[in-house]
Parts: C-alpha cells; sequence; structure tokens
C-alpha cells in the first residue's frame, strides 16, 4: 500500500505541526559511520578503477572464492622438485591452466613485515614464497609433495607412483583397539604407520603444515576429523581408542611442562589464539576421547592436542598416524592424503604400513584403505561433453596426465580409467570428462554456439516493474536503493509499530544489529536515505519499487516477498498535495481511475507512523481489476 | 540624448555596461586610466588650519601651568594631552594643590604632524616618505584617493544614435517583423545551463536494466526470483552441495529463527536427492554422509539465485517431454560475511542458465563469450575451477587493457549429474550456467570506490543525480 508520508516518529514529536519542518528526522538513529567525503571520493577514482579491476566482478558462485585454500611453498624447493627453474610468468601460466592460482609472490620477512611492521621482520628469511590457490576439493595438491607430483605428471615427466599398503616385516601390525565410551562423542578412528621415513626441516615442516591444511578444510576445523602423529618409537601397542570424564583424564600436552587435566587443559587453552577454536567439539560432552598406549601413555586427546611424550621430531623414523572422526569416509580421506602424500620419504617410497582398527563389536579393519577404484567410460562420452573430437588413446593419455591412470581396453571406444586414493574428488563420469578437459586445455576447445531456440519472455512482475520506475523518473522522483534486511527498530519502534504486527522473518544469526529482520515495508530505507543526504538541496523527491518480505504460512518455506511502491517528499513544507499528486499519475499510468466503487480513491487513516490528520489509505476497487498483479 | 551632461550618460554607461563589451559594439572606445593621490581627512584639514592637536594642548598652557580638569575640557584635549605627554612637551604634577597641574616642560616646539599635513595639501605630498604618509593615514588624517578615469574615443561604428540591445526575442517583435530592425545583447556561452528540476534513476538499476536487456536479446527467460526465502534444500542440497560444506556455516549463511523450517517438499525428490548425498547413484559415488531431513528444512536467506534455477530446473524436469529452456536472474543474495568497501551482506547475482540435449563445455565457452561481447569484453579465457554443483566449472577471466593482465570476471560451468538427475531430467540433457555480481561492473562503470555510496541509505545522492546513462558496450 502506498502511504502519504507525514512522518511523525516516536512521541515527542507529535506537537509538530503542519507548518514545520516534516524533514525533521531526529527519530531516526544518525548514521554511524560518517560520508567519506565528496573530494576523497572524486580525487580516488581513477586510482580505485585500477585496484577495482585487480578482482573485478565479485564471484556469486558459492564454494570457490571464500573456500579455496592457500598453500605456501619455499619456490626453490619447488622448482626443484619440478626438475627446472620457471620465470614467475610462467609459473603463474601453469597455475591457470592446471586450475590453480599464483595468489602472491612473497617472503616470510615481507609477510612479518606486514602483518607485524618492519623491525619484528629485520632477522626472518627472505627467500621466495609462493602462496598458491587450491581447489577446495583437491586435497591431494595442499602441499609441496602433492604439489609437485600433480604439476610433474601433468607435464609428462613423472608417472603417478602406486601406492601400496603393506604388512609389518615382524608380521604384527599396530592395532587401534576402539572402546563402546567414544559412540557418546567421537565414534570413529583409522590408523596407519610410516616406517622408516627420513625427515628433514623442510619435510617435516610440510607435514605438519599439510595437517593444519586438511584440518581447516576437509576436516571441518577438526569438527570432521582430526589428525594426530605420533613419534612411534616412543610408545607400543596396542593403543586404545576410549573416552573418559575429562577429569579423569591427565597427561601432559604438547610443548607443556607438566601434566593437566583435561578439564585443566580446556580452561588453560580458553585463551589460545589457535586451539580455542576446537574446544566447543567436545566442550559440552560427558565424555572426552583419548588415545591410550599399552603403558597408559596418552597420545592424543582428540580433537584438541596431542600428548608431549609422542611428538614427532626431525629423529623421528616411524610415524603412528591416527585420524578420530565424527564423518568415517573423510577420515579415510584424509588418513589416505597423510601417507600418500609423506610415504615418498619412507626407506621404500609410496609404501604404506598398514594398522589394524577394532571396533567395540569386534570387527577388524586394516587401515589405509588406499584403495584404487576403475571406472569404464567412453571417449565418445568426453569428446561429446567436451565439444572435441580426440582418439581413444589421446584420451587416455589425457586422462593419465591428471593422476587418472588410463588406458583404451580395445573393446570399442572403452576406456579404463584408473582413480588413485589421492584422487577423492573423483565421484562421477563427469569429474573424469573435466580432468580430460583440464589436460586438452580449455582454451584450446573450440568455442561454438548452441543450437537451442527459445523465445525470451519476461517476468511479468518484473517488467511492470522496470516500466514503471521509467515513469516515476519520468515525473520527478529519485530512485533509492534500500537495504532488504535491517534491525527490529527500522521497522517496529521507529515507526511507531509494535514488532509482532509486522509478520517480519527473523534472522537467527545476524552479527549485528542492521541485520535483525527482512524489511517489511520500504518506508524505513527511505526515511534513511533522506536523513544520510540532508545536505542536499530540498525537495527531496525519493521512490524505490523493490520486495518486502513477509510471514506466509500458505508458502513451503512459510513466508513470501511482496513488491511494494514506497515514494516520499522531503521539504521545508509538508506537500501533501505533492505524493498526492504521484499517487494519482501512478494510477493514470496503471489505468486505473479515481472513482469511488469502480477504480481508486484516498480516505483519511489513522496510522501510528504518519502524523495524525495527515494520513491517508488508497483504496482501490478490484474490478476491473488493475493490470498489476501485486498489490501496490 | 540631451547636449549636456554628455561626458555624464557616456561615464554611467561605461562604467555600467562591461568595458569589455562595449568594444564589440564598436560605437565608442574607452580606455581605462586610474590614478592614486593623497588627500586630508577633515580632521586633517582642522590640523592643517589650526595646528595639531598636541600643538594645540601645548599652547593652551600658560606658565603657572592649567589644572588638567579645564584642559580635558578643550574639545582637543584628551588626544592632544597624550600626545603631547609621549612628545614630553609638558608634565603632569599630580599632587598640586587644587588637583592636578599640567605644566610645559619645554620652551618651543616644533608641529611636524601640520608641516606634514601643509606638505599634502599644497600638493607636494612626493615631499614626504611612504612611512610618514602611512603613518598619518593611521591617525585618519590622510586618505588615499583613486581617480578612475576613461578614456574615450569613436568607434569604428561610432553613431551619436544609441538604440538599446534586446535581450530576448519576443512573441510581437516575431508577429511585427520588429526583431528584423533590432539588435540583440550577446548570449554569455560560456556560463553552464539552468539545472533542471528531474527525476533519475538509481547507476545500479540502470546497469539492472542493461544486463536484462542483454539476456532478453539472447532469448533468455526472466526466472521468478522473488523469494529471499529459501529452504537449505532448495539452496544447497538439490544442488548437491553437502551438507557439512563451509558455505552452509552460521559464519556464512543467514539463518531464519522464525519461520525457523521449510515444511512442504516434492517427497519422492527429496528422498532422491538424499540417496545421491548419502549413497550416491545416478552414476556418482556421493559424498557418503548421513543426510539429514532436518538440515535441509532449515530456512535461510537464499545464499545465491541458482536455488531459483534449481527450482526452475525441478519444474522442468516435471514437464511430460522436456522442452529446452534459457533462463536467467537478477535479483538479490545474502551472505552473512564481513563487510568492507567492497562487500555487504546483500548484493545482486546476474546468472544464466541453458538446458538442452547435447550441450558441451564448447557451448558453453562460446555463450559466454557471445554474452561477454555484449558487455564490451571481447577476449576471454577460462580457468579450471572448483564449485560444487558445476563439473567442469571455470572461472571466466577477460583481458584487462588498462592492467595490462587477466581480471576475473565471472564463474560458469556445467551442472552435476548429481544435482540434474535426482530432479527427474534426461539424462542426455547438459546444463550450462554462469553467474557475476551487478555490483562490481557498475562500481567499475560509475567509478565508486565504497560499495555503501552505491547501496543502501547511505547513497550519495549527488552521484545518483550525476550518473550518466549506462552503455555496457561502449
Amino acid at each position: 500500500m502506498l502511504r502519504t508520508l507525514m512522518p511523525r516518529g516516536k512521541p515527542g514529536h507529535e506537537e509538530l505541526s503542519a507548518g514545520d519542518d516534516v524533514g525533521d528526522l531526529s527519530f531516526i538513529q544518525p548514521v554511524s559511520n560518517g560520508w567519506t567525503s565528496q573530494s576523497g571520493v572524486k580525487g580516488t577514482v581513477s586510482g580505485s578503477y585500477n585496484r577495482l579491476v585487480g578482482s573485478f566482478f565479485i564471484v556469486c558462485w558459492r564454494g570457490l572464492a571464500a573456500n579455496m585454500p592457500t598453500v605456501g611453498v619455499r619456490r626453490e624447493l619447488l622448482f626443484k622438485a619440478l626438475g627446472r627453474a620457471y620465470t614467475d610468468e610462467e609459473f603463474d601460466e601453469l597455475c591457470f591452466e592446471y586450475g590453480l592460482e599464483l595468489d602472491e609472490i612473497t617472503s616470510e620477512k615481507e609477510i612479518i613485515s606486514r602483518e607485524q611492521g618492519d623491525s619484528k621482520a629485520a632477522g626472518a628469511s627472505d627467500v621466495i614464497l609462493y602462496k598458491i590457490d587450491v581447489p577446495a576439493n583437491r586435497y591431494d595438491l595442499l602441499c609441496l609433495e602433492g604439489l609437485a607430483r600433480g604439476l610433474q605428471v601433468f607435464k609428462n615427466k613423472l608417472e603417478a607412483p602406486r601406492y601400496r599398503r603393506v604388512r609389518p616385516v615382524s608380521g604384527e601390525s599396530q592395532k587401534l583397539i576402539i572402546t563402546k565410551e567414544t559412540e557418546a562423542v567421537r565414534r570413529h578412528a583409522v590408523a596407519a604407520v610410516l616406517r622408516n621415513i627420513t625427515f628433514t626441516q623442510e619435510r617435516y615442516d610440510s607435514f605438519i603444515e599439510l595437517q593444519e591444511k586438511l584440518h581447516q578444510n576437509v576436516c571441518r576445523k577438526r569438527s570432521l576429523v582430526a589428525i594426530g602423529t605420533h613419534d612411534l618409537d616412543t610408545i607400543s601397542g596396542p593403543f586404545t581408542y576410549t573416552a573418559k570424564p575429562p577429569g579423569d583424564i591427565s597427561f601432559k600436552p604438547l610443548n607443556q611442562s607438566q601434566e593437566f587435566t583435561a578439564t585443566q587443559l580446556m580452561s588453560l587453552y580458553k585463551t589460545d589464539s589457535h586451539l580455542r577454536h576446537y574446544l566447543h567439539i567436545i566442550e559440552d560432552k560427558p565424555v572426552y576421547p583419548v588415545i591410550y598406549d599399552s603403558n597408559g601413555i596418552v597420545l592424543s586427546m582428540p580433537p584438541i592436542i596431542n600428548g608431549d611424550h609422542s611428538k614427532i621430531t626431525l629423529k623421528t623414523r616411524n610415524v603412528f598416524i591416527e585420524c578420530t572422526a565424527t564423518d568415517l569416509n573423510k577420515a579415510k580421506i584424509v588418513l589416505d592424503m597423510m601417507v600418500t602424500m609423506f610415504s615418498e620419504y619412507c626407506l621404500q617410497p609410496f609404501t604404506v604400513e598398514e594398522a589394524e582398527v577394532v571396533y567395540p563389536d569386534g570387527k577388524a579393519c586394516i587401515y589405509p584403505e588406499l584403495a584404487y577404484r576403475k571406472e569404464k567410460l567412453s571417449s565418445e562420452f568426453i569428446n561429446r561433453k567436451v565439444g572435441i573430437n580426440e582418439s581413444t588413446e589421446k584420451i587416455a593419455q589425457l586422462l593419465t596426465r591428471m593422476c587418472l591412470r588410463s588406458r583404451a581396453t580395445g573393446v570399442g571406444d572403452e576406456i579404463e580409467v584408473e582413480i588413485p586414493p589421492t584422487r577423492s574428488d573423483v565421484i562421477h563420469a563427469c569429474d573424469i570428462m573435466e580432468d580430460a578437459a583440464i589436460a586438452y586445455g580449455f582454451n584450446n576447445i573450440i568455442r561454438t554456439t548452441p543450437h537451442t531456440y527459445t523465445v525470451a519472455n519476461q517476468f511479468p512482475l518484473n517488467k511492470l516493474t522496470e516500466l514503471l520506475r521509467q515513469d516515476l523518473a519520468a515525473a520527478g522522483f529519485t530512485e533509492a536503493l534500500n537495504f532488504a534486511l535491517c534491525s527490529q527498530e527500522d521497522i517496529a519502534d521507529k515507526l511507531g509499530k509494535k514488532i509482532s504486527e509486522t509478520r517480519a522473518v527473523h534472522i537467527s544469526n545476524p552479527k549485528t544489529a542492521e541485520f535483525q529482520v527482512a524489511r517489511t515495508t520500504l518506508l524505513p530505507g527511505l526515511l534513511k536515505t533522506i536523513a544520510a543526504n540532508r545536505k542536499m538541496p530540498l525537495p527531496l523527491k525519493l521512490f524505490e519499487i523493490s520486495d518486502v518480505v513477509l510471514k506466509d504460512e500458505t508458502k513451503d518455506v512459510g513466508a513470501r516477498n511482496s513488491r511494494r511502491f514506497c515514494a516520499i517528499y522531503y521539504n521545508k513544507s509538508p506537500g501533501f498535495e505533492v505524493i498526492h499528486g504521484l499517487l494519482d499519475r501512478t494510477m493514470q499510468l496503471l489505468e486505473v481511475k479515481s472513482a469511488r466503487g469502480d477504480g481508486y480513491h484516498i480516505q483519511a487513516a489513522d496510522d501510528n507512523t504518519f502524523f495524525p490528520g495527515r494520513c491517508a489509505e488508497i483504496r482501490a476497487s478490484r474490478s476491473p481489476p488493475p493490470r498489476c498483479n501485486q498489490p501496490l | 540624448m540631451a547636449d549636456t551632461g554628455v561626458a555624464e550618460t557616456l561615464l554611467r554607461w561605461v562604467e555600467k555596461a562591461d568595458v569589455c563589451l562595449l568594444p564589440a559594439v564598436q560605437v565608442i572606445s574607452a580606455e581605462l586610466r586610474s590614478s592614486k593621490h593623497w588627500e586630508l581627512t577633515g580632521e586633517g584639514t582642522e590640523i592643517a588650519e589650526q595646528g595639531s592637536h598636541e600643538a594645540r594642548v601645548f599652547s593652551s598652557i600658560p606658565l603657572e601651568g592649567l589644572a588638567q580638569s579645564e584642559l580635558m575640557k578643550l574639545s582637543f584635549g584628551k588626544i592632544g594631552f597624550s600626545k603631547a605627554m609621549s612628545n614630553k612637551w609638558i608634565r603632569v604634577d599630580k599632587a598640586h594643590e587644587g588637583g592636578p597641574r599640567i605644566f610645559r616642560t619645554v620652551e618651543n616646539i616644533e608641529d611636524q604632524v601640520r608641516e606634514k599635513l601643509l606638505l599634502v595639501q599644497r600638493g607636494n605630498s612626493c615631499e614626504l616618505e611612504e612611512k610618514e604618509k602611512n603613518e598619518l593615514k593611521k591617525r585618519r588624517l590622510l586618505s588615499e584617493v583613486t581617480v578612475k578615469s576613461y578614456w574615450i574615443t569613436k568607434g569604428s561604428s561610432f553613431s551619436t544614435t544609441v538604440t538599446k540591445q534586446e535581450t530576448e526575442l519576443t512573441p510581437e517583435m516575431i508577429a511585427t517583423g520588429s526583431w528584423k530592425e533590432k539588435t540583440f545583447k550577446p548570449y554569455n556561452f560560456e556560463a553552464m545551463g539552468v539545472a533542471l528540476d528531474c527525476g533519475h534513476l538509481h547507476p545500479l538499476m540502470k546497469v539492472r536494466t542493461q544486463f536484462r536487456q542483454i539476456f532478453l536479446e539472447m532469448g533468455f527467460t526472466e526466472m521468478p526470483t522473488n523469494n529471499f526465502i529459501e529452504s537449505s534444500f532448495w539452496n544447497f542440497d538439490s544442488l548437491f552441495q553437502p551438507q557439512q560444506h563451509p558455505a552452509r556455516d552460521q559464519h556464512d549463511t543467514f539463518f531464519l529463527s522464525d519461520p525457523a523450517l521449510a515444511h512442504e517438499f516434492p517427497q519422492d525428490y527429496l528422498q532422491r536427492v538424499k540417496r545421491v548425498h548419502s549413497e550416491g547413484g545416478f552414476g556418482s559415488q556421493g559424498y557418503k554422509y548421513d543426510w539429514k531431513t532436518e538440515e535441509a528444512q532449515k530456512n535461510i536467506l537464499r545464499t545465491h539465485t541458482t536455488a531459483v534455477s534449481a527450482r526452475m530446473l525441478y519444474k522442468v524436469a516435471q514437464q511430460e517431454k522436456f522442452t529446452p529452456v534459457k533462463y536467467f536472474s537478477i535479483d538479490r543474495v545474502f551472505r552473512n560475511e564481513t563487510l568492507d568497501a567492497t562487500h555487504l551482506a546483500e548484493f545482486h547475482q546476474i546468472e544464466g542458465v541453458v538446458a538442452d540435449y547435447g550441450l558441451t563445455l564448447g557451448d558453453l565457452m562460446g555463450v559466454l563469450h557471445q554474452f561477454f561481447t555484449k558487455l564490451g569484453i571481447t577476449k576471454l579465457r577460462f580457468k579450471p575451477a572448483y564449485n560444487p554443483y558445476t563439473e567442469p566449472s571455470m572461472e571466466v577471466f577477460s583481458y584487462h587493457e588498462g592492467l595490462k593482465k587477466w581480471v576475473e570476471v565471472g564463474n560458469s560451468g556445467v551442472f552435476r549429474p548429481e544435482m540434474l538427475l535426482p530432479m527427474g531430467l534426461p539424462e542426455d540433457v547438459s546444463v550450462i550456467a554462469w553467474g557475476l555480481s551487478l555490483e562490481r561492473p557498475t562500481m567499475i562503470k560509475y567509478g565508486i570506490n565504497n560499495i555503501r555510496e552505491l547501496v543502501g541509505h547511505k547513497v550519495n545522492l549527488q552521484m545518483v543525480y550525476d550518473s550518466p546513462i549506462c552503455r555496457l558496450d561502449s
């Protein structure tokens, strides 16, 4: 409904008379942040153009930009692993082709200097670092080892290694026994052993860093999976994964000099900038997960902290890896990633010693799974989906370059593709198809025009809106564009209404009061626009045609949008006739006659938002219905 | 014009009219000549005649002295007394019987002030130093006078009769034809025109109109996106976005407390979505997790208009026979994100979708090429990317001539079979789609730094008034 506007505000402003400046909008909360000065804007336009273009259009599609993990690697180490040096431009190009992004070329010194100032950076290393953005589903590219391996295979310089699970030479595999108590908090666990591994400082750093990257991504900040790595030579199996009341768990945690109970630890880590983010995962549970060795030594209290006793060092030769989880599938993926990435440094590269996990029901499983899966598809499928025309052999070669070892089976155009344990992202033939397209080169694909014949239609409500907006501007009113979200106050108290009367939908997790509800009326936005533009010459004539949101039980989601038109006239004198004139013009545009009965008319109404006696409601009869489908 | 006062009239004329304009008329030419000289003020003239105040004080004091009160009664008493004191011509005996009494301290005085003023009066002011003249000016005894004069000569079209120039053409002049004989005052074409009283469309909406136009030109039908509230089911699950995906986090998405849950879902479709997430199927391994209806029921403010695309594609799948469609939408989406100069909690997403048999990745690139050409962007290349609901996924980059580098302009992909097949779309139907934001191209187009000056109530209305029309391809 369009209402003629005479803002009254809250009691105390009621003594305003018709001659008063109706523009007294002091009841509207002053905008908290001042204007960016005009000159400031003008002065930086040219500069900002370039700056903005750097990131150009915001990428709307979810999933990529915000969650894309960044991996930092030392350039020299990367080039050593790649077997050649690249210029920054060449490497950037390679990344682009493979679906990575060379986000930044920097150094430790530069990072510290930027974050903490030059003085702190004095002694830091100025070795060049590449910060590389990795697609969120490619966990196998989250460390130097995986990145180099992937790129080497892509460049045909290396055959993808084959990861093998082996039985221990002694014949007796490490055993992790899960007790029933874990069911209350974190029921899954998997484990494996990296035997005869050789760490260097760089490898060790990368090993720790990969755990952190996995924790942040696939492990969903340790809530789904938590990784613990231990020096196997300091502990002795079988290991027990159980859960106990926090008071009953006591051990010396990593990098501490004394023992703490789990209860004490939780309060100790409350202020830890890193660990405090994980406390909530188990904090309110009656029992906390804990892993013991056969001598009662605590390996870890997942997902919070490992024990100090079994911590790995540069000298560690045998690593026991355990992953505890609420999602078994993710735990298997994470374990596979850890062992496939670092078994490279074992005496027998790419072999992983198995571990046995025994469930409370007595069932035993061998981990890591390191499962290779075979898929069969036709080259015709790939050619058809990508829009290329390559031979079966060529497509098999393309896929092999993406670490998906493939071969033409000889049966027609069939290709057998082997999906390695490192490629958990491949879950459908379309994923294989994409890899073929990447190896072929997206930019080598010929751009074609689909033959799809369609006739365009406008959404009638939007069509009406577009047409009406033009004519309202022609009537001398200026279009405003306000947020659909606002505070409860904006749509209730400040308009003299009760929030319960508004039919507003409420947001459960707003970060600030600005996002408490979806607006139920366009009026507050226009009033706030005026309040923020009081330096402008009068009169201000504004309008907005946009959606508000109302609860509606007849809809599947319990709410619906409603398209509204609101206009406001702001001047030293009230000018009811101006807004009334705009209404008449609008109705003329909509072919609704001014008449009681068959048409529209206005009549006095009482509304808390408006000055007494200065408010009218618009009544229109629906026969014949106006051409718009929605009430205005 | 009478003979008398010609000079006067001329002067008035010259003074009133822009002197610079007169030569253009060429009736007369006037040359401005000005000179300066010093004159005595009224007080200065009095001193020149009768002596300075201090000299008059001195001379009015007899040898036996004069009571101060008597002196102060004289017109020059007050000013003269202090000056004479500072010249040390007189002294005061405060202890004198019958009140303070003033005595001469010197026998003779030299009245320099008077001498100087007399010099000026005689027209010999040049004999005084600038400093001395300024001092006398400060005492308001002298003033500097500027005399403006015009040296007037006949102009090239000199005439003894002067016609008044007309300022505006009137209907009468046209009717009578008198305009032919009249001369008109020339317009000042250097001045700006009058600011008009007009309404304006918002720049973001102007850009929206253009994007809408482009889609319509390309035969795309507009989707009904007027539903800001969406269930997690349509926003995420139907798009094969797993329930533990970070985008579904409280930190990224606005959830609703009222109405908190959505209630109606197409049940058999929901079951198929559940199966493809938790167990796989339709050729997929699935995500292998425990898919929960309760999670799908949660109402949110939609995070992308792709939720509407999902609803529309589901609808297409329910038709008896599949018919190809091309859809677009431009509408608001919401993210519970940290806000800065380029990010708001709500923005407009532009989305295009094509569903047909046998669409290829090459087709997607071709459509994108056509779309961006209409925006004036012709040099495109594509980078492999990851989206949960498209495979392949491509980021669209355009070459920026100014920056001499490739910049990202959009995101695109082919919808996953795990999304399309549970809806019931035929297996050989492919759906290609792309998305970008409306705000960023608008900010670039209109040179706006801070998104808050463009969208929301803190908008700079002057910017709205001043913004030019929107032609994206030029």
